[in-house]
């Protein structure tokens, strides 16, 4: 499983592309919302946190149709298949990998990007708590949606389709601690749903990614 | 005699020949009888006027728009437990009349709610939960038409039901708590008794609502009918084109 997790951590940093490019995405977006809403303060304030959960739900999405594809590719998915590691655990650890290389990155440079939206300065902690809690739910549902559709030719339209509705309630949660957390409100309520909805996810969607992979690979 | 001998392609056709002249006959009868009844043979509502006589299309095309994604998530489980074709194909021939009847349900909604609300949309977390089981719809139909071996698309479309479900109720519970909205509660609610709805649009609506139903369930029929045949014609074809 180590073995595993170093591979994909080398792959995604050594191979390029995977790891700047979601981050720089995230930072395009939200260079773009300025221009699209206007520069006034008060508004980029207000619809900050939103914009920045958003933009770092897009960046997970961009990069989940590299998760399986290129594995798929050079035929290292069907040695997983067949290895005496569990397929579950195998598409667990991925995922993970996934998150270290995309998910982090976007929650460490949240903070940054929200000085540059005029987010609220008790906002700040808040918007990171959210974003270091949901980020893993993003990558796991994306394992499954990358899993659902490994096999389908020009699949990456397919794999958005899919996977953005099942990002609804994260999205959701997160963005509304974000949002109370800048406002000054409590934000504990969303942020323990967020929690509960993230812990869920990693415990069941491996199972689920790796029941489909096996009958589209079958 | 089980319910499972219509697992059979055959026994299930000639059941459905059988069933379906019935099945439109009732269905024709109850919409038109609800509907007209509803529009022609009720008053108009003391602070809402005619405007409420929508009534009769919005409401029993939502209840079907998500009973018919029950009907999808039941025939999904039979299929990927006992792996009957037919299942499948049922859950298939389901979503697009769900997809149907969840636009009806919008639309009818924009409609009736312009007047009443003052608004065609509202970000409500009734109407926004449909717009979300719109969204599943159309990934579960593009998933279909994406996979090309039938087999495969089944179990895949299934788990996607099965996830998809949980999440469908998971954002139903996110979306209230995200936004509290203009919509009203249930008028009927089952359990209770108490409902809200005066017996001069009650019996028409139910009328309408038994008629969706059986509509629904015509469709679905005969639809599924249609995507046995389909399945035989492309095993005939690739037996031919083995053959030549």
């Amino acid at each position: 499983m180590k073995a595993l997790l170093l591979r994909d951590l080398r792959l995604a940093l050594r191979a390029g592309g995977g790891f700047g490019l979601g981050l720089a995405f995230f930072l395009t977006v939200t260079m773009l919302v300025p221009f699209s809403v206007g520069p006034e303060a008060t508004l980029l304030k207000a619809i900050a946190p939103g914009v920045l959960w958003l933009g770092a739900l897009l960046a997970c999405l961009l990069s989940l149709d590299r998760l399986l594809a290129l594995d798929l590719e050079d035929g290292s998915l069907e040695l997983l298949l067949t290895a005496p590691l569990p397929l579950e655990g195998a598409l667990a650890i991925k995922a993970l990998a996934h998150w270290l290389t995309t998910g982090l990155p976007l929650v460490l440079a949240a903070p940054f990007l929200g000085v540059m939206l005029q987010l609220a300065a008790p906002g700040h902690l808040w918007l990171l708590a959210s974003l270091a809690l949901g980020t893993p739910a993003l990558s796991v549902i994306g394992m499954f949606g990358a899993a659902l559709t490994v096999g389908i030719k020009r699949g990456g339209l397919l794999l958005s389709l899919l996977v953005l509705p099942l990002y609804i309630p994260t999205l959701i949660f997160g963005a509304e601690v974000a949002r109370r957390g800048s406002a000054g409100l409590d934000a504990s309520t969303p942020l323990l749903m967020l929690a509960g909805l993230t812990l869920a996810v990693v415990a069941l969607m491996p199972f689920a990614a790796a029941a489909v992979l096996r009958m589209g690979l079958r | 005699m089980s319910l499972w001998q219509y697992a059979n392609p055959v026994k299930f056709l000639a059941l459905s020949e059988r069933v379906q002249p019935v099945l439109w006959a009732l269905a024709a009868v109850f919409v038109s009888v609800g509907l007209l009844w509803g529009f022609f043979g009720t008053p108009d509502d003391a602070r809402q006027g005619s405007t409420v006589k929508i009534i009769y299309l919005h409401v029993p095309a939502a209840l079907m728009a998500i009973n018919a994604w029950f009907m999808m998530l039941v025939a999904s489980l039979i299929w990927l437990i006992r792996r009957h074709h037919v299942s499948a194909l049922a859950a298939k021939a389901a979503a697009p009349v769900g997809l149907v009847m969840t636009l009806i349900a919008l639309v009818t909604g924009a409609i009736w709610g312009q007047p009443m609300w003052g608004t065609w949309w509202a970000w409500d977390p009734r109407l926004t939960s449909f717009l979300i089981l719109f969204l599943f719809y159309l990934g579960y139909i593009a998933l279909w038409q994406a996979v090309e071996d039938p087999d495969t698309a089944a179990d895949l479309t299934s788990v996607l039901c099965l996830v998809g479900s949980v999440f469908a109720v998971l954002s139903r519970y996110a979306v209230q708590f995200w936004n509290q909205g203009l919509h009203q509660g249930t008028s009927i609610p089952v359990a209770t008794g108490n409902r809200s709805v005066a017996d001069v649009f009650f019996y028409p609506l139910v009328l309408a609502m038994i008629g969706f139903g059986l509509l629904f369930l015509a469709l679905v029929v005969y639809r599924t009918g249609t995507e046995i045949r389909l399945r035989r014609t492309a095993a005939l074809r690739a037996r031919m084109n083995r053959g030549a």
